[in-house]
C-alpha cells in the first residue's frame, strides 16, 4: 500500500487519458508515471529522507508526491508565503534532504545541514530523464508519505504525519476507480502545503480525472482557467469563493464547462453559499469537511442535499444547508462532551473521528487514543438524521453565563446586514458572564455601520444573549494564506481594549 | 512456495495469481484463517515469478478487473484488483463478489 500505486493503476487502466496539464499537450499517465520514476531516481541519488517544496503550484507536485513515494522519501511541501520568522524555523525541521524553492522564493541564509536547494527549474529539467545507478526502496504502508505543516492559527506551526496507508485507505474508501468521464478536468487551486492540494492530486488521478494547475490563486486567473481548459470539477476554500462569486458578479464572465464545485476548509459564509448557488444554478455543490490529521474530507454535503435544503420549505431541512453533511461511510464521527462520554443528537461537544484514513500524528507523537478516536478540536453536533453541524473551533466556542455560542451562527446573522462587509464574533473575558460576546466588523463599502442598529439587528434575529455587547469596526479582519480567520490575533488586540 | 493464511492477509499487503497475471491488494483482513486463491492456485507474494506454464481452472477462469473491490462477506476478506486477469478470485473455495461502486461525489 503505497500512494505510488494509485499512479501505476491509473497508467495501466488508463494510458490514454491526460493525466496533467492542457487538454493538448500535457502528461498522459504513464507519461507522469516516468516523470515519477525519474524524480525517484532523482531522490536515490541525494542524501537524506525529505522531498521538500517550498513553492506554488506546478508539475512538481505530482512528481515529487509520487517520486517521493517510489524512492522512500518523505514529500514535505511548505508554504513559501510563511513570515521569515516561521519559514526559518520549518526549513529548520525539513533536513536531512532536498530543498526545492519555486524561482523567485527567497531562502532563508544559510540553509540548515544536510538540506540541499535545487530551483524548481533545476528540478524538472534533471527529472526530464532516467538517472543510471541509483536503487530504489519503495515505501511501505505505514512509512511516511507526506508531512504539512499546520496553518497554525496559533503558535507554531505542528508538522502532520500521513502514511502511506492513511492516504490509500482514504483515495480507495471515496473513489471509484477511473470513474471521471473522459471530458472531466479538476482545477487545483488549493496550494500543495495544504491537504486539499494533496488529496486533490490523488484522487483525480485514481479516478482519471485529468489536472489542471493553478500555480497561486486569484480570481481572475482561476476563472479564465476554468474557460481555457473546459474545467469541470474545482476545490475551493471560502475566502476563494467569495472572491470568485464577487469577480463573476462585477466582471458579469460565467463559467459555463463547470459542473461540480467543492468547498470546504473552513466555515462558508451563508450569503456566499447562497449566491453563488443562484449564480451556478448548473453546478453541483459539495460541502466537505476534513482536516490534514484525517488525510482530507470525513463527512460530505452531496449536490442532491444541497438542492433539497436550499429549496425546501422546513425549517429543520433547511438548517442542514449549513451543515456539513454526513460521515463518509468508511469513518465513524462522533460528539462527546466536557466528560468525554458521547452524548446524543441535538447536543453540543468535541467531534471525535475514527477509521483507516484517520491518521491523527504529528511528528513528536499519535494523537489518537488506544481505540483509534482523534479528537479534532472542532466544536458541533449531529442533528436526528445524522447531519453534522460545526460551531468552528473548541478554543473559539464563546461560553457565556454558561451557555455555548457558536460564533459562527452570530457571524452569519450579522453578515446578512447590508451594512456589514466581513465579520468576526470573539468572546472576551467578562466579569458578569465568564465571556461577552463582541463582534468585529468591516463596514459595507460606502455604508454606514452603526452599533446600536447591528445589535438590534441581531436581537430580532437571535436569542438575546447571542447579541454582541460590543461592536468594534476595523478596516480588515486578519486570514492566513488559506482563509482562516485568525481568531486569537483578534482576541489579543481587543482585550486589551474595552 | 509461498502461500497466504491469516497471518499474511495483512492489510495493505500484495499478492499475484500464481497462473493468471492477477494482482491485489488487501483492504480488510478476514476474521479467521482463510485461503485465498486466483485462478484456482493459491496466491503468491507481490514480485514472485508466476508458475511456469500454469493457467487458472477452466471453471475459474472469469477474470480480474483492474480497480474493482471484491468481497468475501463469510470471512470479511476485502480485496482491491491492482492488475487484471484471466483467473477468478476464491476465498476459502467460494467465489469473491464485486463490491458495489461508491456513489461519493468528488470532494477535493
Amino acid at each position: 500500500m503505497n500512494i505510488a500505486l494509485l499512479l501505476e493503476m491509473a497508467a495501466d487502466g488508463a494510458g490514454d487519458r491526460v493525466a496533467l496539464g492542457s487538454h493538448s499537450g500535457g502528461f498522459s499517465y504513464p507519461q507522469l508515471l516516468r516523470l515519477a520514476r525519474n524524480t525517484a531516481d532523482w531522490l536515490a541519488s541525494h542524501e537524506g529522507e525529505r522531498a521538500a517544496l517550498l513553492d506554488g503550484n506546478s508539475p512538481a507536485v505530482p512528481m515529487l508526491l509520487f517520486g517521493a513515494a517510489l524512492a522512500g522519501r518523505q514529500f514535505a511541501p511548505v508554504s513559501y508565503r510563511l513570515p521569515a520568522g516561521q519559514l526559518r524555523a520549518v526549513i529548520g525541521r525539513l533536513a536531512p534532504g532536498v530543498l526545492v524553492p519555486g524561482m523567485n522564493v527567497v531562502l532563508p541564509e544559510p540553509l540548515p545541514a544536510g538540506l540541499t536547494a535545487w530551483r524548481r527549474e533545476e528540478f524538472l529539467a534533471a527529472a526530464s530523464q532516467p538517472l543510471e545507478g541509483g536503487t530504489l526502496s519503495q515505501a511501505g504502508p505505514d512509512d511516511v508519505a507526506v508531512l504539512l505543516f499546520t496553518s497554525g492559527t496559533s503558535g507554531e506551526p505542528k508538522a502532520a504525519v500521513l502514511r502511506h496507508r492513511q492516504l490509500v485507505s482514504y483515495i480507495i474508501g471515496s473513489v471509484e476507480f477511473l470513474s471521471a468521464d473522459p471530458d472531466e478536468a479538476a482545477l487545483v487551486s488549493v496550494p500543495p502545503y495544504h491537504i486539499a492540494g494533496i488529496s486533490a492530486i490523488l484522487s483525480s488521478v485514481y479516478a482519471g480525472r485529468r489536472i489542471v494547475q493553478l500555480e497561486a490563486f486569484d480570481p481572475e486567473s482561476w476563472v479564465r482557467l476554468v474557460n481555457d481548459e473546459r474545467v469541470t470539477h474545482a476545490m475551493v476554500v471560502p475566502t476563494m469563493l467569495t472572491r470568485i462569486v464577487d469577480y463573476l458578479v462585477a466582471s458579469g464572465q460565467r463559467v459555463t464547462s463547470l459542473r461540480h464545485l467543492s468547498y470546504g476548509g473552513g466555515q462558508m459564509p451563508a450569503p456566499t453559499i447562497e449566491t453563488a448557488l443562484g449564480l451556478l444554478p448548473h453546478v453541483d455543490f459539495v460541502n466537505a469537511y476534513g482536516l490534514t490529521e484525517t488525510s482530507s474530507t470525513i463527512a460530505v454535503l452531496d449536490p442532491a442535499d444541497h438542492r433539497k435544503f436550499a429549496s425546501s420549505e422546513d425549517p429543520c431541512e433547511r438548517r442542514r444547508l449549513g451543515s456539513v453533511g454526513r460521515p463518509l461511510p468508511s469513518v465513524q464521527i462522533e460528539i462527546r462532551g466536557p466528560d468525554g462520554t458521547p452524548v446524543g443528537p441535538g447536543v453540543s461537544g468535541e467531534v471525535f473521528v475514527r477509521g483507516d484514513q484517520v491518521a491523527g500524528e504529528y511528528i513528536d507523537g499519535s494523537c489518537r487514543d488506544g481505540d483509534g478516536w482523534f479528537a479534532t478540536r472542532d466544536a458541533g453536533y449531529l442533528d436526528e438524521a445524522g447531519y453534522l453541524f460545526l460551531h468552528g473551533r473548541l478554543d473559539d466556542v464563546i461560553v457565556r453565563g454558561g451557555e455555548n455560542l457558536s460564533p459562527a451562527e452570530i457571524e452569519d446573522v450579522l453578515l446578512a446586514h447590508p451594512a456589514v462587509r466581513d465579520v468576526a464574533v470573539i468572546g472576551l473575558p467578562d466579569a458578569e458572564w465568564g465571556e461577552q460576546v463582541v463582534a468585529v466588523v468591516v463596514p459595507a463599502d460606502g455604508a454606514a455601520a452603526d452599533a446600536r442598529a447591528l445589535q438590534d439587528w441581531a436581537r430580532d434575529r437571535l436569542r438575546s444573549s447571542r447579541t454582541p455587547s460590543r461592536v468594534e469596526f476595523v478596516p480588515s479582519l486578519p486570514y492566513n494564506e488559506t482563509g482562516k480567520l485568525l481568531r486569537r490575533r483578534l482576541r489579543d488586540e481587543f482585550s486589551d481594549v474595552s | 512456495m509461498q502461500t497466504a493464511d491469516t497471518t499474511d492477509l495483512r492489510p495493505g499487503s500484495r499478492w499475484r495469481s500464481a497462473v493468471c497475471e492477477s494482482e491485489v491488494i488487501v483492504v480488510r483482513a478476514p476474521a479467521a484463517p482463510v485461503l485465498l486463491c486466483i485462478g484456482g492456485a493459491p496466491v503468491l507474494a507481490a514480485g514472485s515469478d508466476p508458475v511456469a506454464g500454469g493457467a487458472p481452472d477452466s471453471d475459474l477462469a472469469e477474470g480480474t478487473l483492474l480497480g474493482k473491490r471484491y468481497a468475501d462477506e463469510i470471512s470479511g476478506l476485502q480485496l482491491l484488483c491492482t492488475k487484471s486477469g484471466a483467473g477468478t478470485i476464491t476465498v476459502a473455495g467460494r467465489r469473491a463478489a464485486i463490491m458495489a461502486p461508491r456513489k461519493l461525489p468528488a470532494s477535493d
